[in-house]
């Protein structure tokens, strides 16, 4: 390919008229694709949707029941604009809320913060007390509708603030339904809002869980993601592995805390990402719901069906986006999004077609939306079960892919497990060389992305996107001053004994902070404080940087 | 190209936690021999530019997709300066708007490099401002 790979790329300013050569006959992951599959190559019968181990879905009656829930990530500057966005996509038919925060609520830095100055509303909403909180479900029934945050580091504080949230509003914490991230591991691997150092994190994790199971028991105080591992560059076997190993290691934690994996593992939820390979997408799904069922049975011996029960969300989009013809990311997105039911998803969050360079406008926000509504009401992919079970190659690329998945956890188990090859750096290093090959095989045409690299047009508008996102200069401002007012107008005295309090009981390791955040955020402690007070026990992460 | 010998420092200042870019040209730089330097997350702007004198860097290359650019290498370029490292050339990339690189060449980026360039463009533009 080298040789021809100026003009390909038609970098000198002459689009290539031809098209690219046939696509290998391999997976992304580098699973052989047979040019026809025959019965004898797939002679596992994948069983019943709803029954072990799951390969067909989790529920006898898949998605007539009930629709996966349409749920769009989104979330910028402060928090009235964000609930102004909330209100727009929920008046469009929009069923479920996910909350994008800005980095220094996600770092665990207040605003005011010298680390935060720069990056307040930027990539999400500003969220640093209760107040902020307070303003972005301004309303909505908390009681009516489910909510994820994609928080992780902070992830507890923002729990501790949704429960106190509820309680002002006066929702009975047993009818909260939604998700909390809360998965550090994959923080550590690719996506870098950790805080504290790994021991103290797990905890943590282990507290919210074992709170949450109690407290807002149709909460799901976890979401397990390889979404971000993916994106940081593995491979789609690689994303599944990796996110079951992490699960693994939570699944311990839970057993080291005296949690009862029959109860809390019907609590711990996954998030993936989809990208372009059709079938290799639908065929990590039903693979992992299988393996996962697999381990929970065979090494945990769980009894309960519906701990076993592998429940997950789809974000759509991401690194398969491009800014060259961005249009064009519509169909991609509708492609990925019809993966994703296929693949039997929960939850699905499609990206808006100028997601990958800014802030989604109102306008491609709701295409995004209708495109899931399309596929949803239709399509028509989503009246029977699992419409492609049954289907040679599916069953046949699903055994593969499960037996590539259980290499990728064996792999790690033999390291010496998921903690220990995060420490290290080792799961790090694997994915930034994964990246390496992606991009020099895409630079090199061999991957193709229509108008990039292939089909591309050099003229000035070919990458048009419409309109541009700006964001509301003066949003970082008011969100410096409502901070400010609130620490000036709160209780002094009560906040401070809350987040002594909360001090205190992180010394001990078998005392529950959740509680202690809770009160905290009653009493309009900040995030940035709560955050501080940790980290003056427990320190911070070391990343392990070489390379 | 020779970039052989050349040392590098790759940064991501701010909170932005996206280090995928960063590693991969990080690596690219390095097998085109290369010795780079890689901060590791969540740095100062202050703290990279006295890494990059001390280590005595022949470039800087910033990593930023928050779209806090403006902000961070202005301040890294201002840093560099104070510690009369002013001389060191400072790249950036990304996710950044197109609309954004004049203002981003004032304030002293001397390229500017989003995910669509290949590895080959990115290194052959480095190469060019170093010169041999």
């Amino acid at each position: 390919m080298s040789s021809d790979k100026a003009a390909v790329r038609g970098d000198q300013g002459n689009p290539e008229p031809a098209g690219p050569a046939m696509p290998p006959t391999v997976t992304p992951s580098g699973i052989e694709i047979p040019e026809v599959v025959t019965a004898e190559m797939a002679p596992n019968d994948p069983g019943l949707p709803g029954e072990y181990p799951f390969t067909r879905g989790i529920f006898p009656n898949g998605f007539r029941g009930r629709l996966w829930t349409i749920r769009q990530y989104s979330g910028f500057g402060s928090a009235e604009e964000t609930n102004q966005r909330y209100r727009f996509l929920l008046e469009r038919g929009q069923t479920g809320l996910s909350v994008a925060l800005d980095l220094p609520t996600q770092c665990g830095y207040d605003p005011i913060d010298p680390m935060a100055r720069s990056e307040v509303g930027k990539v999400g909403v500003s969220i640093a007390s209760l107040a902020d909180m307070e303003l972005l479900f301004d309303g909505i029934d908390l009681g009516g509708i489910s909510t994820s945050f994609t928080i992780n580091g902070t992830a507890p504080m923002i729990y501790a603030m949704y429960l106190a949230v509820a309680d002002k509003m006066g929702v009975p914490r047993d009818r909260l339904t939604g998700t909390i991230q809360n998965d550090i591991l994959k923080e550590y691997v690719a996506r870098g809002t950790w805080i504290f150092p790994v021991r103290p994190s797990l905890r943590l994790i282990a507290d919210s869980i074992l709170f949450s199971n109690q407290e807002t028991p149709r909460f799901n105080p976890i979401s397990i993601a390889g979404a971000h591992v993916r994106d940081a560059g593995s491979t789609a076997v690689e994303e599944m592995g990796f996110t079951l190993a992490n699960g693994l290691a939570y699944v311990d934690e839970m057993l080291r805390r005296g949690g009862d994996v029959n109860h809390f593992a019907k609590r711990l939820s996954f998030f993936f990402y989809v990208h372009m390979d059709f079938f290799e997408e639908v065929c990590k799904f039903r693979a992992g719901r299988r393996v996962w069922a697999r381990l929970l049975k065979e090494r945990y011996g769980v009894t309960d069906p519906k701990a076993l029960m592998f429940r997950f969300g789809v974000v759509c989009g991401g690194s398969s986006l491009t800014a060259a013809q961005p249009y064009n990311n519509i169909v991609r997105v509708g492609i990925e999004n019809m993966a994703a039911v296929l693949g039997g998803a929960q939850s699905i969050f499609t990206c808006a077609y100028d997601e990958a360079f800014q802030i989604p406008t109102e306008f491609s926000a709701e295409t995004a939306l209708r495109t899931q509504q399309v596929v949803a009401y239709e399509s028509g992919i989503s009246k029977t079960v699992d419409p492609l079970g049954g289907s040679y190659y599916v069953e046949y690329l699903t055994d593969q892919m499960d037996q590539e998945i259980t290499r990728v956890i064996e792999e790690i188990e033999e390291y010496g497990g998921a903690v220990k090859a995060i420490e290290d750096g080792y799961l790090q290093m694997r994915i930034a060389q994964r990246a390496l090959e992606r991009k020099t095989q895409v630079d090199a045409g061999e991957r193709v992305v229509v108008g990039q690299n292939h089909f591309r047009r050099d003229d000035e508008q070919a990458n048009d996107f419409g309109e541009v996102f700006r964001l509301d200069a003066e949003a970082a401002r008011r969100t410096v001053e409502r901070f400010e007012k609130v620490r000036d107008e709160r209780d002094g005295a009560a906040a401070e004994a809350a987040l002594q309090r909360l001090s205190a009981a992180a010394v001990e390791d078998d005392e529950n902070l959740i509680p202690h955040m809770v009160d905290c955020c009653h009493a309009y402690v900040t995030i940035g404080e709560m955050v501080t007070a940790l980290k003056d026990h427990w320190g911070e992460f070391q990343e392990p940087v070489g390379l | 190209m020779s970039l052989q010998g050349k040392r590098i420092l790759i940064a991501k200042p701010g909170l932005d936690g996206h280090d995928v870019g960063a590693k991969v040209i990080a690596l690219a730089l390095r097998d085109a021999g290369a010795e780079v330097i890689y901060t590791g997350l969540r740095k100062a702007p202050d703290y990279i530019a006295n890494v990059a004198v001390q280590e005595d860097v022949d470039a800087v290359g910033l990593s930023i997709l928050s779209g806090s650019h403006l902000e961070l290498v202005q301040q890294t370029a201002e840093q560099l300066a104070e510690l009369d490292g002013g001389q060191i050339p400072l790249f950036v990339g990304g996710t950044i708007p197109a609309e954004d690189h004049p203002a981003l060449e004032a304030a002293g980026a001397r390229g500017i490099f989003t995910a669509e360039m290949t590895i080959d463009d990115v290194l052959a533009a480095i190469d060019a401002v170093l010169g041999n």
